[in-house]
């Protein structure tokens, strides 16, 4: 197919068009309305046959996606930053439940003060929902992973929701070009949806029984189990779309990596600038390459354990601050899982792009040159890479 | 009723994806009928046989038997004493359950 | 009354889809509602609870009062659920994804939805889903311990408005349920009461046969949290009812009509006093209560006559 001219929010829009999604029900709230108004229009035109529901709250978006997903239809939803906040409670739900919606995010910075800007703080709030959470760069894997998000939920060994992170306004909101599926393509990857015990008067089910302490903690088990137990699917999926589309895609993606010493570590649209920072130091002859946290939830802990044994400093992004607590969600987490390790390199977190601010290449270079000192001789508690004062 | 495993015993394999629950009603294995301490008795001769203790359980225990008498299952009954207090021939009395 | 002509207790479906062994209060007039609702109801229904008394009380893992399917979430998105069961019902008919169409249910209590769910039951009847949302309307927050809601009525003792030295207990009127959905401009709006079981069928039926949106407000005994003896519910619930505390009415496409009316209604009093969480009342304010009664019931009387 010939290249198109898409902005990332309109690719996940078409994307869920393709997949022949059944309910969309959706509350618009910047940066993510491009999707839902893009969803809206197709369905008045007959190019997507879905019901389309202009719930009255984000709560309400999510609640009346449970309730669609359990009755067997393929269901979508988009949100960002106050919203993802306002639906919390009903994430965990759809996970422990096994419903899989699939939902993109913007992702905004939160109140207050207001800032429809990008950041990372409404995805960090929600870690523990127990969602399959991936992100995208750009407006290609936009398309691509919010198409492969459907395959990979609806998986009978998967069954759960799935959610696509885009940064708002960097990857929602920007022109690139792109490569499209046909229909014909995407029928042949995507099956249909069958949930394996519907909401069906014909084989009554009960969802959502109340447990007491005595059987709680084996439910959760039951349900943490299968979360880890997705990765053997989510591989499957994306070699199988790599075959289809000619694009790979990875739980850790590495740029440059080899022999480098030093790695700088981000995860979301910041890769490609990180990416130019990275080549700009190559120039200069410094063993420095980039791996990009592709799949965030369930963690990925081998391949970031694999891809960090060799180097010797680690200089991790996070845009997203833990107030009061240790620097970066990303970063904190990276440390947990090469706690263990017997060789782990020297890590140095920062934080920056807050509020939809624009890290440039140089600080890229910045951070990497100051991380170099700060891994090894340790530095401020909180790094914050581009505040005045 | 079968019988099932105790809730101290059930593993976390043994639980369905997302804790559904697949056997509908199956909560009719629980006796309820331990909770009463007063159970109710129907006078035959008083019984006119029109229903009203049946329609106003709210256990919906209370059944007629081949010739239309009611009387209530005491495997769930609770002795709230509702249908005694609204026969309309006083034919249900409420006595002690010892 | 067509589907009723016949008003013999025996001659109604046998079937029970709402089990015994569920752990109801004894005497619990809530669950005599929820059994008479889904006796009417019948098997082709998907239902959409709330959190409150008859969703713990009907599903303590792993077993279940329910023989309908049944999905439980949250506590303020009963209809939002339900708004998502029956856009995916609609549409997976339209796919030819099915064929049968059972009727979208939802319930919650009180606090369900006149407080913490009225946005989305608001959103789900503004959209026009065809649905039944059946509120079980026990006047409190029964199930976390008699806790105030904004359907305990004026004078009412719960355990956030207890009566005390400085307090008569409630102090707000009952928020109008019913009128709030009337204002929707739903095709089917009831008031019923387990007490009177068979008007109560009833509606539900014509709930089932209304296309779009309709409420049911059902009058919910409690022996526990209105304190009075378990053997009383229904007698204290047709006490509601000849009192004019809670008038059976329906509103059929914004058409008013009484069902159950009376030549000369019972003094309050004979309500009140059989419950405990009226005992504090000092005799003002039970006429002020009785005041407030006869002001509704005339408002609600020229609502019909209109």
């Amino acid at each position: 197919m010939a290249m198109v001219g898409m902005e990332g929010s309109l690719a996940m829009a078409e994307a869920v068009r393709l997949a022949n999604a059944d309910v969309v029900a959706a509350y618009p709230i910047t940066p993510q309305t491009h999707i839902v108004e893009r969803l809206a229009e197709m369905v008045a035109n007959g190019e997507l046959n879905a019901a389309y529901v202009p719930v009255e709250s984000e709560h309400s978006a999510m609640s009346a996606c449970l309730g669609s997903s359990a009755t067997g239809a393929r269901t979508f939803t988009a949100t960002a930053g106050q919203g993802l906040e306002l639906m919390h409670e009903v994430l965990y739900v759809a996970s422990s439940l096994r419903l899989p919606i699939v939902m993109g995010v913007a992702n905004r910075a939160l109140s207050s003060p207001l800032s429809v800007w990008g950041d990372h703080s409404d995805v960090m709030a929600v870690r523990d929902t127990g969602w399959i959470q991936i992100f995208v760069e750009n407006g290609q894997q936009a398309f691509d992973l919010t198409l492969c998000a459907f395959r990979i939920g609806e998986d009978p060994k998967v069954l759960f929701p799935v959610m696509i992170h885009m940064d708002g306004f960097h990857v929602s909101h920007v022109v690139e070009p792109l490569y499209l599926l046909n229909e014909e393509q995407v029928k042949g990857f995507l099956p249909p949806y069958k949930h394996p015990f519907p909401l069906d008067t014909d084989n009554p089910v009960t969802m959502g029984a109340f447990a007491v302490p005595i059987l709680y903690t084996e439910a959760r088990k039951s349900q943490e189990t299968a979360l880890r137990g997705t990765r053997g699917i989510i591989n499957k999926v994306w070699s199988d779309f790599g075959k289809l589309s000619g694009r790979h895609y990875q739980a850790v993606e590495h740029y440059r990596s080899d022999n480098a010493d030093t790695l700088l570590l981000t995860m979301g649209s910041y890769s490609e600038i990180a990416m130019e920072a990275v080549d700009q130091l190559r120039e200069r002859g410094e063993k420095v390459g980039l791996i990009r946290l592709r799949l965030w939830r369930p963690f990925p802990f081998e391949e970031l354990r694999q891809a960090t044994k060799a180097c010797r400093t680690l200089v991790v992004l996070d845009r997203c601050i833990s107030p009061g607590g240790p620097p970066g969600p990303v970063c904190s987490e990276t440390k947990a899982a090469l706690y263990s390790q017997k060789k782990r390199p020297n890590i140095a977190g920062f934080i920056g792009g807050l509020g939809g601010r624009d890290l440039s290449v140089p600080e890229f270079v910045q951070m990497v040159e100051r991380g170099r000192v700060i891994a090894a001789e340790g530095g401020e508690e909180i790094e914050m890479i581009g505040v005045r004062g | 009723m079968s019988a099932r495993k105790k809730d101290s015993e059930i593993t976390w394999q043994d639980i369905d994806i997302g804790a559904v629950i697949r056997t509908p009603g199956n909560a009719a294995e629980y006796k309820t009928g331990d909770w009463r301490s007063e159970k109710p008795t129907w006078n035959k001769d008083r019984c006119i046989k029109c229903g009203i203790c049946y329609l106003f359980c709210p256990e919906g225990c209370i059944h007629h038997d081949k010739e239309g008498y009611f009387e209530g299952d005491l495997y769930y009954c609770k002795g709230c004493g509702i249908c005694a207090r609204e026969c309309w021939t006083q034919a249900i009395t409420m006595g002690p359950e010892a | 009354m067509e589907n009723f002509a016949i008003y013999v207790p025996r001659l109604l479906p046998q079937k029970e889809y709402f089990a015994p062994g569920h752990r109801a209060c004894i005497g619990c007039g809530e669950a005599l509602a929820l059994r008479l609702v889904t006796k009417a109801l019948g098997r082709e229904v998907i239902i959409s609870n709330a959190t409150g008394c008859m969703e713990i009380v009907s599903s303590p893992f792993p077993t279940t009062s329910w023989r309908v399917p049944w999905i439980h979430t949250l506590f303020e998105n009963a209809s939002a659920v339900a708004s998502g069961i029956e856009a995916a019902l609609k549409i997976m008919k339209e796919k030819g994804m099915r064929t049968k169409m059972p009727k979208v249910v939802a319930m919650g209590g009180d606090g369900a939805t006149l407080d913490i769910g009225l946005q989305s039951l608001s959103g789900a009847w503004e959209r026009g889903h065809d649905f039944i949302y059946v509120c079980f309307d026990n006047e409190a927050y029964m199930n976390t311990g008699i806790q105030r809601s904004s359907g305990t009525p004026f004078g009412a003792a719960t355990t956030t408005s207890p009566a005390g030295k400085l307090s008569i207990g409630q102090t707000t009127w009952k928020k109008n349920m019913p009128a709030i959905a009337v204002a929707h401009d739903i095709p089917y709006v009831a008031t019923a009461c387990p007490s009177y079981p068979f008007d109560l069928m009833e509606k539900v039926n014509k709930a089932v046969a209304t296309k779009g949106p309709s409420y049911l407000h059902v009058l919910s005994p409690c022996p526990t949290g209105w304190r009075h003896p378990p053997d009383v519910s229904v007698k204290i619930g047709r006490l509601a009812v000849e009192t004019g505390v809670f008038p059976l009415y329906e509103v059929e496409n914004g058409k008013y009509k009484l069902n159950v009316d009376f030549p000369k209604l019972r003094p309050v009093r004979d309500y009140l006093s059989p419950q405990g969480r009226f005992r504090h009342l000092p005799k003002d304010e039970v006429e002020r209560i009785q005041q407030g009664v006869i002001r509704e019931y005339q408002k609600l009387k020229k609502k019909v006559e209109a």
